[in-house]
C-alpha cells in the first residue's frame, strides 16, 4: 500500500521528467501471473515500463534482472532488489542449477514480471537477438506475454554514461500474447510484434 | 496604473469562452480532448499569474524546456552531441534566471550571441567534423525558437505596472488571448469556408480562407482589445493587429514543415488534442517577440 502511494506521488514525476507517451496502455496486464517482454538499452527502460503501468497493478509488478551486475554493490542491491522488488537471475548457469526458479516460484504466486529478454542493453537504439528462456517460461506457467518496444532511453542514458540527457520517451504495448505450448511459434510470434511496435514508434534521427 | 477591473476581465472572457468551447465539444467529438487540455492550460496560467513574475516565469520556463525537449527529440542529433546537448538544456534556466535577476540587456545577448558561441566549441570537443555544421545550426535554432523567442512573453510580466493599463500581467493575457485565438479563428473559418489550400506542401489543411479569415477576426479583435491592455495608440495598435495574426500563422507552419522534414505529424502527445507543447507554442514563438518590441518601443521606459 505504501508503495503505491509513493509511485503515486513518483509517477508524475516520472511523466514530466521522461517526457512519456504511452500507446496501447490498455494491453498492459492488471493481474498475474503475466509478463512484459521489453527491448532493454538504459537503465531508464524500467522506470518508464513502472510509470506506463496501471498503478493498481504496481504490488505486484517485479523486474527481472542479471544478478551479476545487480548484486554487485550495495547501492545498486539496494535500488534494485529493495526498492523496485527486482528478482535476480544468473547469467552464468551452473551445471544442475535451475536459473529461472525463482522467477518461476514469483509467477506461481501470480506476479507481474517484467523481462528485459535481449539479456543486455546492448548498443544504444539498437534491439538485439531475444534469449529463449521468455517462451520457456511463459509455456512452463502458461503465463502471456505483453510485447512492449521502448524508444528513447537509450538516449536518454545509453549503457557507459553517467549522466541522462533529455529526451521524450516511448512506450509502444502490443496486445498479450497466449502461449499454446509451441516455444518456437510463441517466438515468432513476439517478433513480429516488436517489429510492428517499432514501426509505430516516432522516427529516430540519431547517429 | 493597474486596472484589477481589466483583468477580471479577461479571465471572465477566458472562461465564457472556455465554457463555450466546451458546449461545442458535446456536439463536436473531435474537439473534446482539445478542449479538456484547455481547461488545464487556463487552470495553469491561472495559478502561475497569481504567483506573480517569479510564477510565470518558472511556467514558461518549463514550457520552454518541454519544447527544447520535443524539438530535440525530433531534430538529428549524433549521440557524440551529448555534451553540447546537455549545456543546450542548461542555457534554459540561465536565461530565466537572468530574465528574473532584471538583467534585460544581458538576457538580450546571453542566448542569441553567448550560447552562439559557446555551443558550437563545445560541439568541437567531441572531435566530429561530418555534420557539425548542422548539429551546431540544429541546437541553436531549438534554443531561439524555444527559449529565447517564447521567453519574450514571460518578459512581458517584468514591464512596470505604471507602464501598461493592467500592468505586465494584462499584457502577457493580451498575447496569449490573441494568439491562441489567431489559431482558433484560422482554424474556424478554415473548416467553415474551406476552398483553395495556401500551402499544399507544407501544411495541406491550410486554407486562404482560413488564413485571411483569421487575419480579418484576429485583427479586429486586436483593435478592439488592443488599446485597453497596451494602452498603445491607435498607430502601433493598427501595426499589431495587421502583423500579428500572419506572423502566428508562419509560426504554425515553420513547425509544420520541420515536423514534416522530421516525418512526423505531431510533436508529441503529451497535450491530448493538441500534440505537443512545441505545436501549442509554435505560434506564440513568433507572435510574443513582436508584441514585446512593439509594445518595448512604443510605450516602456523600462525596455
Amino acid at each position: 500500500m505504501l508503495r503505491c502511494l509513493i509511485w503515486l506521488l513518483a509517477k508524475p514525476f516520472l511523466w514530466l521528467a521522461l517526457g512519456l507517451a504511452v500507446s496501447g496502455r490498455e494491453h498492459l496486464p492488471r493481474r498475474g501471473p503475466a509478463l512484459v517482454a521489453a527491448n532493454h538499452n538504459s537503465h531508464v527502460d524500467i522506470l518508464a515500463l513502472l510509470a506506463a503501468m496501471p498503478w493498481r497493478t504496481l504490488d505486484r509488478v517485479r523486474p527481472v534482472g542479471a544478478a551479476d551486475y545487480f548484486l554487485a554493490t550495495p547501492v545498486r542491491r539496494f535500488l534494485a532488489m529493495r526498492l523496485l522488488r527486482g528478482i535476480a537471475l544468473e547469467r552464468t548457469v551452473q551445471r544442475g542449477a535451475d536459473p529461472l526458479g525463482p522467477v518461476r516460484a514469483a509467477l506461481e504466486a501470480g506476479d507481474i514480471l517484467i523481462l528485459f529478454p535481449e539479456g543486455t542493453r546492448g548498443r544504444p537504439e539498437e534491439m538485439g537477438p531475444v534469449k529463449a528462456g521468455l517462451s520457456k517460461l511463459a509455456v512452463t506457467c502458461n503465463a502471456p506475454v505483453t510485447p512492449v518496444y521502448l524508444q528513447g532511453a537509450g538516449r536518454i542514458l545509453p549503457k557507459g554514461t553517467r549522466v541522462p540527457v533529455p529526451f521524450m520517451c516511448s512506450v509502444l504495448v502490443g496486445s498479450p500474447i497466449a502461449p499454446d505450448g509451441d516455444r518456437v511459434a510463441l517466438m515468432a510470434a513476439l517478433g513480429v510484434a516488436w517489429e510492428d511496435l517499432r514501426a509505430m514508434a516516432p522516427p529516430l534521427h540519431w547517429h | 496604473m493597474a486596472e484589477p477591473f481589466l483583468t477580471r476581465a479577461a479571465f471572465a472572457a477566458i472562461l465564457v469562452a472556455l465554457i463555450a468551447g466546451s458546449f461545442a465539444s458535446i456536439k463536436i467529438a473531435s474537439i473534446r480532448a482539445r478542449m479538456v487540455t484547455w481547461w488545464v492550460l487556463a487552470a495553469v496560467l491561472v495559478a502561475a499569474l497569481a504567483m506573480g513574475p517569479p510564477g510565470v516565469t518558472v511556467l514558461f520556463a518549463l514550457i520552454s524546456f518541454l519544447a527544447l525537449r520535443e524539438f530535440l527529440s525530433l531534430a538529428p542529433t549524433r549521440r557524440a552531441d551529448r555534451p553540447a546537448l546537455l549545456l543546450a538544456y542548461a542555457m534554459v534556466p540561465v536565461s530565466y534566471g537572468v530574465m528574473a535577476a532584471g538583467a534585460y540587456a544581458v538576457w538580450l545577448l546571453v542566448l542569441p550571441v553567448y550560447g552562439f558561441l559557446l555551443l558550437p566549441a563545445i560541439l568541437l570537443l567531441n572531435g566530429r567534423t561530418d555534420q557539425y555544421l548542422s548539429a551546431a545550426g540544429t541546437i541553436q535554432w531549438g534554443l531561439m525558437a524555444t527559449t529565447f523567442c517564447i521567453g519574450h512573453a514571460a518578459l512581458l510580466v517584468y514591464v512596470p505596472a505604471d507602464e501598461a493599463p493592467a500592468g505586465g500581467a494584462g499584457l502577457l493575457i493580451f498575447l496569449l488571448v490573441v494568439t491562441a485565438l489567431n489559431d482558433v479563428f484560422q482554424f474556424i473559418c478554415g473548416k467553415l469556408i474551406g476552398g483553395p489550400k495556401i500551402t499544399p506542401t507544407i501544411s495541406p489543411n491550410k486554407t486562404w480562407a482560413g488564413f485571411l479569415g483569421g487575419w480579418a477576426l484576429t485583427g479586429a479583435l486586436i483593435l478592439a482589445i488592443g488599446p485597453l491592455y497596451t494602452g498603445l495608440g491607435w498607430g502601433p495598435v493598427i501595426l499589431l493587429a495587421v502583423l500579428l495574426p500572419p506572423a502566428g500563422f508562419v509560426g504554425d507552419l515553420t513547425m509544420s514543415a520541420i515536423k514534416r522534414d522530421m516525418g512526423v505529424k505531431d510533436a508529441s502527445n503529451f497535450l491530448p488534442g493538441h500534440g505537443g507543447v512545441l505545436d501549442r507554442v509554435d505560434s506564440l514563438a513568433f507572435t510574443a517577440p513582436l508584441t514585446f518590441h512593439i509594445f518595448a518601443y512604443f510605450a516602456s521606459e523600462r525596455f
